[in-house]
Formats: structure tokens, sequence, C-alpha cells
């Protein structure tokens, strides 16, 4: 490899940190920081609940098909933790929606013919129907009766994936921007169907939702494998743990080729972010494919190169000497900042096999008949937790992070359409969101902890609470404990002994009752 | 019917909807410190719980086809009242996290429900300052370059106003959701809101008179005035009749909350015929601000086929937890 010009600017990257901190970045600096900052927060709770939410829905009809309690138990654990991670979802949510137009003004306006609607039809299919009936799945389980209640269930986990299926439609049309002309600077829509089924679409799509099928997985298995370790609530966490390794050992494999065709994808759209992806700067015949490496910017190379001859063309060409483009294609200013997207892409990728190890191990210890007392498996599925999360962040990384300067691929540059602000009033509000949502995220974390440790109901206490569901509700202060001040609890307890059908009836006397 | 009418109509419909909706989940965070005992703070809450979330989206659906019909508009207002729109955001995180933790808190109970009152009364403010500056000083034609342009004696104005008009809201709200003693307190508290709030809007609309002559020519001047008459004496037989229904003996049931949101719709009719047909007020007509047709009618086409889902599938949601706050609804 030939060496760099060592020269110039040898010490570029100290003075950029000492101007860090002397002067403030510029608002187009600040303001990406923001939005960056602000969506990967958000983006780890829809990661968690999108794959949840199916679990619950899934784990509820499981309990009404077959009628076992088990089922209900797991329903009635890991709805608190859902809740909790759903509001954190919303809350931060919404501050997107409108952060487009607070800081990419002139965006908003050139694309938004484009993008708007796409996030409307978001709005109108995805955000209400998983509000409306989120109210119900949470705290509807006596008014409605139980198959009304499975409905909301699953009313809420489609919700969530068409969510994604719009926001992600967006998100690629701006990486591979299809179906439009621009008149007078404005982007108009010439076909829908090609701007939502834009190239790199399908691949996004079905990547994200893995993601998210996978990472609810590992915290399902994370969690059950910390009570088959300290012993606790055994039986519960059997079948959840069963489930999760099963669910893991079918994704993870899926999610490698899905992850590899979407690399195809980006080859052929967007060169200048693959070989960011795999760090070769001089276009190359037979590029290697490198493991490690940290690449240097300014010298336009890799230190400390540790990679195996010809892969990386035999991965994306199919030859061993397919040539690949090197980040030399563009000008300097064209190019992303390889080292994030280069290591971001690694972490994923590393992630990636880690998920293939646990999934295949699962399988092993299923047939030696050990699933559940096979220890290093346990404590791997413990420390595994976040890891779905972390690779669906780093996943995003290597995606938003590849295709700048651009923020419309080869159209519309980030830096020219940032919102007018003075960098003063930005970096106020990035630091207000920096202190807010740290504080909130320790304060979720706590309370996760809290209701994991707490553990799920016994089984006596569900079946109770399918006569009066009062009766779980031990979060109230005692004051206002309606087992004890509800009036009506002997009637609706007698009702339900002598009727089969008594859920259904018992929600139609109280709406009854109440009008 | 013209499309840039039919959005603005939208957009009016989806902005008193949220104004009506969330007004009253914000109104009982707004009244909140003033309920002192937990328990009542608590029922208070719970009477939110399953619907704070669906009535906050239509905030995010105001904005959304803000967005697809005016896009122009869309980038103006966020990006020149920057700072109370993202204060605004903020306070709603507040408002919104109390509500899934205030349940599941033994010790901090107290700093939740400082948390969703303190957000409620923030967002709120912010609210009403975005309205304040867009009426008030938008309209002068001066820049918005400066930050705070937008904190002028009248934005503040406004902002106290839609603090008192959304306590109004969450007081009747809590008539109808609770009983007995809680109840007795909601009434007085309605009462008290009802004349504040009456006693801001009337300083407003003097205001806004005063200063700004174009709006003055359209209420003030025959023949025009004789279409807009009706709104101000609705807006008084509303509120004589929910003040009768707030003394009224017997229980008022939905009374209140139906006359307040009457009230609140007068005084957003009011507030749309003064600016018509700016989408900015004095700066961008509706017919200047519209996006390409392919957007504007492609979206057109869902918000007729699932508004009315929505709006059904959401009565539906009521209707399952209608009645009185029982806080017995867990999971
Ligand atoms: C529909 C739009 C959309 C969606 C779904 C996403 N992004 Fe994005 N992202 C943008 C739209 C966008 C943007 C508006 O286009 C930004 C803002 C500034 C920019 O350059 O692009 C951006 C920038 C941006 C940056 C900063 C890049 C830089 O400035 O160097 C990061 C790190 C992310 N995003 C991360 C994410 C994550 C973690 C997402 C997971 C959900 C995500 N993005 C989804
Ligand atoms: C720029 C990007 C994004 C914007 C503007 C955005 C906007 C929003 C908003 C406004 C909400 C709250 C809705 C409510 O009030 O109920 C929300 C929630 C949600 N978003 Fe995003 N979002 C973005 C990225 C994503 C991505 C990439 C995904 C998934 C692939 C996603 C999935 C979800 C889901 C599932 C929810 C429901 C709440 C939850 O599960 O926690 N979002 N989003
Ligand atoms: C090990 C095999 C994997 C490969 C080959 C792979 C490949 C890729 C590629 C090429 C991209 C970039 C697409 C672009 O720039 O447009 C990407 C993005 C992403 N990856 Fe992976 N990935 C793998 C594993 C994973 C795992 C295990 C997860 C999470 C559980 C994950 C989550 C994501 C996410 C969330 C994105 C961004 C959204 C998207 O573009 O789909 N990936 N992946």
């Amino acid at each position: 490899m030939k060496e760099g010009n060592k020269q110039r600017k040898i010490h570029y990257k100290a003075e950029f940190m000492f101007d860090l901190f002397a002067t403030l970045p510029d608002t187009a600096m600040l303001s990406r920081m923001q939005f960056a900052f602000t969506i990967s927060y958000h983006i780890m709770f829809p990661t968690i609940t999108i794959g949840l939410s199916l679990y619950l829905a899934f784990m509820e009809g499981m309990w009404l098909k077959t009628q076992n309690l088990a089922y209900l138990q797991q329903v009635k654990f890991w709805m608190k933790p859902f809740a909790i991670t759903f509001g954190m979802g919303v809350v931060s949510g919404v501050v997107l929606s409108y952060e487009f137009g607070t800081n990419f003004s002139k965006f908003s306006e050139i694309v938004g013919p484009v993008l708007a609607p796409l996030l409307a039809y978001e709005v109108l299919t995805a955000f209400f129907l998983e509000a409306g009936f989120l109210g119900i799945m949470l705290f509807g389980w006596h008014r409605v009766s139980p198959k009304v209640h499975f409905v909301a269930t699953c009313t809420v986990a489609l919700g969530t994936v068409c969510s994604s299926f719009w926001i992600l439609a967006a998100n690629s049309w701006m990486h591979t921007p299809a179906g439009y002309e621009i008149i007078n600077g404005q982007f108009q829509v010439t076909s829908w169907m090609e701007v939502i089924f834009n190239p790199s679409f399908p691949y996004r799509l079905a990547h994200m939702l893995l993601a998210t099928f996978l990472s609810a997985s590992l915290l399902f298995a994370g969690v059950n494998a910390y009570y088959l370790l300290k012993k606790r609530h055994t039986e519960f966490a059997k079948i959840g743990f069963s489930t999760a390794m099963l669910a893991v050992l079918i994704l993870a494999p899926i999610q490698v080729m899905v992850g590899d065709f979407h690399g195809l994808n980006v080859a052929q759209y967007q060169p200048v972010k693959l070989a960011a992806m795999e760090g070769i700067w001089k276009t190359e015949k037979g590029a290697a494919l490198r493991l490690f490496a940290i690449p240097d910017q300014e010298n336009e190379t890799n230190h400390f190169e540790l990679s195996i001859p010809k892969v990386a063309s035999l991965l994306i060409t199919h030859e061993m000497d397919g040539e690949i483009a090197g980040l030399d294609q563009v000008e300097e200013k064209d190019r992303p900042q390889v080292a994030v997207v280069f290591f971001a892409f690694r972490i994923m990728l590393g992630l990636g096999g880690l998920m293939l190890l646990l999934g295949l191990t699962g399988a092993v210890a299923r047939y030696k008949k050990r699933l559940f007392d096979f220890k290093p498996l346990l404590y791997l599925s413990v420390t595994m937790i976040p890891a779905g999360v972390i690779a669906t962040l780093a996943g995003w990384y290597v995606v938003e992070v590849g295709r700048q300067p651009w923020l419309v691929q080869g159209l519309v540059r980030t830096a020219d359409v940032i919102s007018p602000l003075p960098a003063e009033t930005v970096a106020f509000t990035l630091g207000l969101f920096v202190i807010v949502y740290s504080s909130l995220f320790f304060t979720y974390l706590y309370f996760m902890r809290k209701l994991i440790l707490k553990g799920p109901p016994s089984l006596d206490v569900v079946q109770a609470s399918l006569i009066n569901p009062h009766l779980v509700d031990d979060d109230l202060p005692a004051t206002l404990n309606p087992a004890q001040v509800d009036v009506g609890y002997s009637q609706e307890l007698s009702e339900y002994l002598k009727s089969q059908k008594h859920e259904s009836q018992d929600s139609q006397n109280q709406e009854k009752g109440e009008k | 019917m013209d499309i840039a009418l039919v959005y603005l109509l939208l957009i009016g419909f989806g902005i008193l909807v949220y104004v009506l909706l969330d007004g009253f989940s914000l109104g009982v965070g707004i009244l909140s410190p003033l309920l002192k005992n937990s328990d009542n703070k608590a029922i208070a809450m719970k009477s939110l719980s399953h619907i704070w979330d669906s009535n906050q989206t239509w905030l995010v659906f105001g904005g959304v086809v803000l967005f697809v019909a005016f896009p122009a508009a869309y980038a103006f207002v966020l990006s020149n009242l920057y700072l109370p729109i993202i204060l605004m955001l903020v306070a709603l995180i507040f408002r919104g996290v109390a509500f899934e933790f205030r349940f599941k808190s033994d010790r901090s109970q107290p700093w939740w429900d400082f948390s969703f009152s303190f957000g409620s009364i923030l967002a709120t403010f912010c609210q009403g300052i975005v309205l304040g500056a867009l009426v008030g000083e938008m309209s002068s034609g001066k820049t918005m370059a400066d930050p705070v342009e937008w904190l002028t004696p009248f934005s503040i104005t406004t902002g106290f106003a839609l603090i008192s008009g959304y306590g109004l809201l969450g007081a009747c709200w809590l008539v109808r959701k609770t009983e007995a003693s809680l109840q007795e307190v909601a009434k007085k508290l309605a009462q008290k809101f009802l004349f504040l709030m009456l006693t801001f809007f009337a300083v407003v609309s003097i205001w806004m008179l005063v200063d700004q002559p174009e709006i003055a020519q359209r209420w003030l001047v025959l023949p025009d005035s004789l279409i807009l008459v009706p709104l101000p004496l609705l807006s008084l037989f509303f509120s004589y009749k929910l003040w009768a229904a707030l003394r009224a003996e017997q229980e008022p049931g939905l009374k209140p909350l139906g006359y307040a949101m009457g009230l609140f719709m007068t005084a957003f009719g009011g507030l749309v015929a003064g600016v018509f047909p700016y989408i900015i007020p004095g700066r961008l007509t509706i017919w200047q601000a519209i996006a390409p047709d392919k957007s504007v009618y492609f979206t057109l086409v869902g918000i007729v086929i699932f508004v009315p889902v929505i709006l059904a599938y959401n009565i539906y949601a009521y209707r399952t937890f209608s009645g009185k706050t029982s806080m017995k609804d867990g999971y």
C-alpha cells in the first residue's frame, strides 16, 4: 500500500478538537447533531416495541387457543415493560415529526411534496391505530371480551409494522430517490409507486423489521435466562427462553442473508458508501476484505490493516478479481466520514455473528436437552440483551453517515437546506435534549430493572385476574385499591361462576351499568 | 371546491380536534396542583391514561397535514418559532412519561405529579405563545430573525389565555369522570376557570381589534360583520349554559364539557374568520403556499378513507372507558 502525503496537516485532529471547545460548531453541524441524537434515541424504543408487540400478540393468541394460563402470565408480565418502552417511543417520536420543520426548514420546503405525504400516511394508518388501541390493550382487560382484547393487541402490533413501512419508505427514498422530477427547485412526484417502492426500500424494510424481531428476542431471551440463572420463576422463564432461542436461531441467519443482499443494493446505488463501509480508498481489482483497520480520512489510507485478500470483491461482485470503486471515485468534498461508517459496519457484522452463535449454541443445548441449565448459554444470553439495539443503531449510522454529505443522495446537500437559526439557539436546544433524554433514559432503565426484578405475577394471581382484574393491580396505593373499595365485586364474581362466557357478559353488564 | 380551501378546512379541523381533546388532557395537568391530595391527583391522571396518547396524536396529524399541504408554511412557522415549539415538545415529554411512570413508582410519585403538571402548563403556555406570535406580531411584517421576537406582551397574554381555557376544559372533563368530593372540587374549579378564560379572551379580542386594522375592518364594518355577529352571541350563550350546568344540583354529566367545547369552537371560528385566507397571517395566503397537486390529492385519498375510520375507533375506545373513572383499570 502506498504511503499518503504525511506532511499534510499532521496535527489536524488535535486542532479540530481544540476548535470544538473554543468556538461553537456552526448551525448546520449542530442541527445535524441534534437530529442524529434525537432520532438515535427514538429508534431504540421502536426497535424493542415492534418485536415485543408481536410477541405479546403471539402469546395472547396461544392463550386464547390453549387456555393455558402460562401464556396469559407471559402477556401480563411483558405488558408492563412494553408499556413504558412504548411510551418512551411515543414521546421521543413526536419531537421528530416536528424536527424536519424546525431544523431543516429549506429541506421541508423543497422535499416536502415527496416526504410529507408518506409521513401523513404513517400518521393515518399507524399512529392513530397504535394509540387508539393501546388504551384498550393496556387498560381494557375487564372492559372488553378476551377476543376483542386480542384484536386490540394484534392491531397495535399491526400499527407498529405499518409505521415502519411508511417511515422506511421515506428514509429509503432519500437514499435511492425515484419517481420524482425537479421543477423550480422543488421536488414533485411523478409516480407514487416508484417513490414508495424505491430500489432500496424492500431491503431496508426487511432488514429493519428483522432487526426489531431479533432485538426483542434477545431481550426476551436475556431476561428469562436471568431468571433461570437465579432459579426464580423457572417455569415461567422456560416458555419465554425456549421461544426466544428458537426465534434467534431462525432469524439470525435470515438477517445475515438479507443484509448481504442489502449490501449488493448499496454497491449498485451508493458506491461511495460501499467504499466507506469496506474502507477502500483507491479503486481496486480483487479488493481485500478489511477485517480491521483505522481509516485515515486526511491521508486517504488505512492504518493497522488486517485483511483477507480478494474476499471483498468476491462478496460484492461474485468474482475474485471483480473491481470495486474506491472512495477516489469522487472528490474529497463528496465523501462521508469513513471511520464512522467503517466501524459502525463492523460492529453490526460482529454482533450479527454473535447472534448466529447464540442461536446455534441454543440449538445444540436443546438437542442435548440442556437448554435451561447450560450456564454459558444463559450468561451469553444475559450479556446480549442490548446487542440487538446496538446493532440497529450501528446499522443506522452506516446508512445515514454513509450518505453524507448528501441528504437526498446526489441531489440535495445537507449543508444547503438547514434552517437559518442562530447557532446558540440550536446549541441550547441540543443541550436541553441531551440533559432531558439522558435523565429520562436512566429513569427508564431504573423502571425496567424494577419490573424485571419484581418478576411475573404468580399463576394464582393471573387466575384471579380473570375473575376480577383489579386484584392484580398492586401498583396502586392501598386507599385506592379497588379490590377493597369496589362494591360491585361480589356480584361480578357470582356472575362469573354462573356463566361460561363470563368475560363477554361481564363487559356487557358493565357497559349497561355505566350508561 | 378549491383544494387549498379543502386543506385549510382539514387543518382547521385537525387543530380544533387537537385543541378540544388534548385541551382537556393538558387542562387536567394544569389543575393537578390545585387538587391537593395525592389520591385525587391519581384519579385525575388515571382518567386520562388510556386516551392521552390518541389525543396527542392529533397534534402530529395537524403538523403533518400542514407539512403536506403547505410545506412553505410548515417550514416558516416551525423554524421561526423554533424555541417555543421545541420547548413545547420537551414539555410534552415531561407530561407523557408521567403517565407511564407515576403508577409504577413508590417514592417518586410527587415528582411525577410535578412532571405532569409542569409539562402540561409549559406545553400549553408555549402553544399560546405560538398562537399569539402568529396572529399578533407576525402580521405586522417584522422579521422573525431575532430568536425572542415572538416573546411579546401580546403572545404572553395569549399564553395565559390558553392556560385558562385548557384549565376550563380539564375541569369539565373531571366533572364528567369523577364523583363525590372530587367532583365538587372540579365544579368549583370549572367556575373559576370559566371566569378567568372569559376575561382573558375578552382582553385578547379587544387587543386584536385595536392593534390590527385589518381584523377590525372585518369585525366592525357592515356588512361583513353581520356574518360574524353570531359567533360572539353563541359564545355568550355557551358561557351562560355552562355556568348554569355547573351550578345545578343534579349530576351534570357531559354537559359542562360539551358547552366548554362549544365555547372553544366559537372562539376558534372567530380566529379563523379573522385571518382567512392567510395561512401565515399577513404573509402567505393558502393559494400561494399550496403544495403540488400530485402530493395533495394522493394524501387526500388517505384522509378521506382513514379519518372516518379513525374517528370511529376512537369513539369506540372512549365508550369502552365510559362512565366514572375507576382505579381498577390496570394491566
Ligand atoms: C425519513 C427520514 C429519516 C429516517 C427514518 C432516519 N433518518 Fe437519519 N437522518 C435523516 C432522516 C432520516 C435526515 C433528515 O435526512 C438527516 C438529518 C441531517 C442529515 O444529514 O440527514 C439524518 C441524519 C442522521 C445522522 C447524522 C449523519 C450526519 O450528519 O453525519 C444520523 C447518525 C442518523 N440520521 C441516524 C439515524 C437513525 C439512528 C435512524 C433510525 C431510525 C435514522 N437516522 C432514520
Ligand atoms: C425521521 C424519522 C422518524 C420520525 C419523524 C418518526 C416519528 C414518530 C412519531 C411522531 C411517533 C409517535 C407517534 C404517536 O404519537 O403515537 C413515532 C413512534 C413510533 N415510531 Fe417513529 N419516527 C421516525 C423513525 C422511525 C423508524 C425508522 C421506525 C421503525 C422502523 C419508527 C417506528 C416507530 C414506531 C413503531 C412507533 C410507535 C411507538 C413505539 O413503538 O415506541 N420510527 N415515530
Ligand atoms: C451480519 C450480517 C449483516 C449484514 C451483511 C448486514 C448488512 C447491512 C448493510 C449493507 C446495511 C446498510 C444498508 C445501506 O447503507 O443502505 C445495513 C443496515 C442496517 N443493519 Fe445490518 N447487516 C447485518 C446484520 C445486522 C444485524 C444483526 C442487525 C440488528 C439486529 C442489523 C441492523 C441493521 C439496521 C437497523 C440497519 C439500518 C436500516 C437498514 O438500512 O436496513 N444488521 N445492514
